[in-house]
């Protein structure tokens, strides 16, 4: 069987990491909690900014430490909530169509995401995917402790996930495919037979057009001169 | 790549011609050909202007070439408008457009996409003016639900500036993008199952042109192969459907693609279309025009060297000589920038044959030029534009669509080249790629060509993993690619050449490694793939034939059995 590795945010939707994040730390059990943890959450955000320049799994790590405290059961009742207000109207159009017509071809459709694993097993079904492999937060007592659980999905790391995922099921991976809109993830790109760019960053633009891989354009409008500079032979 | 090639290997060859050919014959004289248009060059007769792709050559012929040159113009229609009317009002065999509208029906109309003519023609394109006449009909007869379907079958989409180009400004602007778009053959929900005709082909066409009331159809018939069943059967049609013919079996038993009646291709399209015809309400309007493709300056591109003025000459010689020091994308801009100020020489409204028995009868009397017996070597340039790089870059694929699918089929009755004869073609061959038309190809060239050239093989092993690539077929579907099937259809175009000519040889490529995937041979000079020809077709005087293109122009070969020259 083939199978076709998605990467989420920024591939299939228009949002990150960080808007689910902000609805949770906007959510919480009451307003001075909502503030102080938005508060403590901006704060961090110059060193997660650095962190998402040199490593992405520093930053995942930085980012979900806001977590730390919020109960598990508060996490799920709002999971429904937060898909819908954040994530569904945020996918992409054509999105779910290219993932059905995925997964018409027989292709098993794996979703491959640095968000939080509740969230993606809805985007999941909502998009009609088979599989996710996503992070999942460690929880004590019923609490999130801010830390994820091993392995970190993120960069070179989605690349050994997609690897490990396609041994195990016996799946070829020079028939397998791969999709991404960041530079961060031309490893997992790299290891498939057919990787493809969905409205690229700059960097992996111009690594697509080197190696002649496909793009895809999803409600992006680019300026006429990026159009043509992609299609210069 | 230089702009002038030395001379035909004169040691060789031409020392060995010019015995045979006349000296005091004047430089354009005829040979066993009575038609003016066909030119028997002799020892006295300058060099031959070839493109090689964006750039413009030229070369010194052998004496005993017969060149063949392209008709001049036909005279246009001096009111297009009224033709158009007259066509709608006294259609044959069908009752006239007006009769067939009611209040509030639902019409489609379908036009043929950016791949016809070639280059594209000066504004007012003609189907902007049969549109225009067409939607005021409708508009008198309250027909007021009506789309717009560009027929691009699995080419690639038209972008919006092209759409404005081909229907105008105010059709754009009334129709553009809900009532005037681009035909989705990936649609799972666009397409509809029509039938399947008595040889098994199914006919799956756009789902809004089978459920309309009434489907127009607007053609721009530019060659013998475009038009009639063509324009809906395929035009509107998607994958399922074009595998019926566009296969290397059928490809394989075409003789030409531009004499209908010879083509297995156009058999199969017929037994499609008149299905088609059974089935749904069409109205067919097809339009043919002259091959004025060189506006002033450039007219001179039309002539006979030998009948160059003085300033024609210069400017061939200052043309090349900028382009061969201009960048790449230059070239392309100055070739492309210029639309083609093609006159109207017909417009044709009514039944499918009927209409398309006259547009072949304009085509033809356009295009063909009668000539006597077939060649051993077949010479051509291949020029920077087919038409399914209008607007980007033409492509190694392309190359070989040109050379053995477009300018080997450029004959009607017997090829122009014997079987087991030579091509000998000017491009550079590079291997660079649109990456956004063309993105499919880059990997049939790199990846498919490398593992084989068999056309059987690659069908059976490749061509449904690449037609089902779902991330071509998003870069189809809303980006400007070509389906991933195109590709191989390119290769199968090509299929009839490759069985007929033995040997392809290419002058002045860039690179040894994209001729070799192509299964070409390179030469450096002329001279050097004259003797290569010489040797392949084991003649020691080939008989050499130049298709003096572009314009167009179509060989009517009357096989003649002739030492050295024996006719398949």
């Amino acid at each position: 069987m083939i199978a076709s590795f998605f990467d989420v945010d920024g591939t299939l939707v228009r949002t990150n990491l960080l808007h689910p994040t902000i609805f949770y730390l906007a959510n919480h059990t009451n307003p001075a909690r909502s503030l102080g943890a938005l508060a403590r959450a901006a704060a961090a955000g110059p060193r997660m900014a650095l962190a998402e320049m040199l490593d992405r799994r520093r930053f995942n790590e930085l980012l979900f430490a806001v977590y730390a405290g919020i109960s598990q059961d508060r996490l799920l009742l709002l999971a429904d909530e937060a898909f819908d207000g954040v994530i569904r109207r945020a996918v992409y159009p054509g999105a779910r169509e290219l993932v059905q017509r995925t997964v018409d071809e027989g292709h098993e459709v794996v979703l491959v995401s640095g968000a939080l694993d509740f969230l993606m097993e809805r985007l999941a079904k909502h998009l009609g995917a088979t599989a996710h492999i996503s992070n999942r937060l460690e929880f004590k007592d019923g609490y999130a402790t801010g830390k994820l659980l091993r392995p970190i999905v993120a960069g070179p790391e989605k690349a050994r996930l997609v690897r490990e995922w396609a041994r195990d099921r016996g799946q070829d991976l020079a028939d397998c495919f791969a999709y991404s809109d960041s530079y961060s993830d031309v490893p997992m790109l790299s290891v498939v037979g057919h990787p493809c760019a969905i409205n690229p960053d700059r960097r992996l633009a111009n690594l697509a057009r080197t190696y002649a891989w496909p793009v895809i354009h999803f409600g992006t409008t680019r300026p006429r001169l990026a159009h043509l500079l992609e299609r210069l032979p | 790549m230089s702009t002038s090639l030395p001379p035909a290997s004169s040691s060789r060859f031409r020392s060995r011609q010019n015995g045979s050919g006349d000296p005091a014959s004047p430089s354009r004289s005829r040979g066993r050909n009575d038609h003016p248009l066909v030119v028997t060059l002799d020892r006295k007769s300058g060099p031959r202007s070839v493109f090689a792709g964006d750039r413009l050559l030229e070369v010194d012929l052998p004496a005993g070439t017969r060149c063949i040159y392209p008709r001049p113009p036909m005279a246009a229609l001096k009111d297009v408008d009224a033709a158009i009317r007259y066509a709608l009002s006294h259609p044959l065999n069908s009752e006239p457009l007006y009769a067939k509208l009611r209040p509030g029906m639902k019409v489609v109309i379908a036009i043929d996409d950016i791949s016809l003519p070639l280059p594209p023609m000066r504004r007012p394109d003609v189907r902007e003016r049969v549109l225009t006449v067409v939607l005021e009909l409708l508009a008198d007869y309250a027909v007021e639900d009506v789309e717009i379907i560009i027929a691009t079958s699995i080419h690639r989409r038209m972008t919006a500036d092209e759409v404005r180009h081909v229907v105008g400004d105010r059709i754009f602007d009334a129709y553009w993008p809900d009532r005037l778009y681009n035909h989705d053959a990936e649609d799972p929900r666009g397409m509809k199952l029509v039938g399947t005709t008595e040889h098994g082909e199914v006919v799956e066409l756009n789902r809004k042109a089978v459920e309309s009331d009434l489907l127009i159809y607007v053609n721009l018939n530019l060659v013998p192969m475009d038009g009639g069943h063509k324009s809906v059967a395929v035009g509107l049609c998607g994958y399922k459907s074009l595998r019926a013919h566009h296969n290397p079996h059928v490809m394989r038993d075409c003789h030409s693609y531009m004499d209908p009646r010879r083509s297995a291709l156009a058999t199969s399209v017929e037994r499609m279309g008149r299905l088609v015809e059974k089935t749904l309400n069409v109205f067919h309007i097809e339009t043919t025009v002259n091959n004025r493709m060189f506006a002033p300056p450039l007219e001179f591109l039309h002539k006979n060297e030998d009948d160059w003025t003085g300033a024609e000459r210069a400017a061939f010689k200052g043309l090349a000589f900028t382009l061969s020091k201009l960048p790449q994308p230059a070239r392309q801009a100055i070739f492309q920038r210029v639309p083609s100020p093609y006159g109207v020489t017909g417009v044709f409204a009514g039944e499918c044959e009927a209409v398309h028995e006259k547009s072949l009868d304009r085509c033809n009397a356009q295009y063909m030029v009668p000539v006597h017996g077939q060649a051993d070597v077949l010479v051509a340039g291949i020029p920077y534009i087919s038409p399914y790089n209008v607007n980007s870059f033409l492509n190694p694929l392309l190359v070989q669509v040109m050379a053995q699918g477009y300018l080997f089929n450029m004959y009607r009755g017997a090829p122009l080249v014997r079987k087991g004869g030579a091509m000998i073609v000017f491009h550079p061959c590079t291997d660079a790629f649109d990456k956004e038309h063309h993105a499919p190809y880059i990997e049939f060239v790199h990846d498919v060509l490398p593992q084989t050239r068999d056309a059987v093989e690659m069908h059976r092993r490749f061509e449904e993993k690449f037609a089902t690539n779902p991330a071509y077929l998003e870069m189809y579907r809303r980006g400007h690619a070509y389906h991933p099937a195109h590709p191989f259809y390119m290769w199968y175009w090509g299929e009839a050449g490759r069985q007929h000519v033995g040997k392809v040889i290419v002058v002045g490529a860039d690179n040894d490694y994209i001729p070799k995937l192509l299964g070409y041979e390179t030469a450096r000079t002329f001279g050097d793939a004259l003797a290569m020809a010489g040797d392949a077709c084991g003649v020691r005087e080939p008989e050499v034939a130049m298709l003096h293109v572009p314009p167009i122009v179509m060989a009517d070969v009357a096989p003649a059995h002739q030492p050295g020259n024996g006719v398949e």
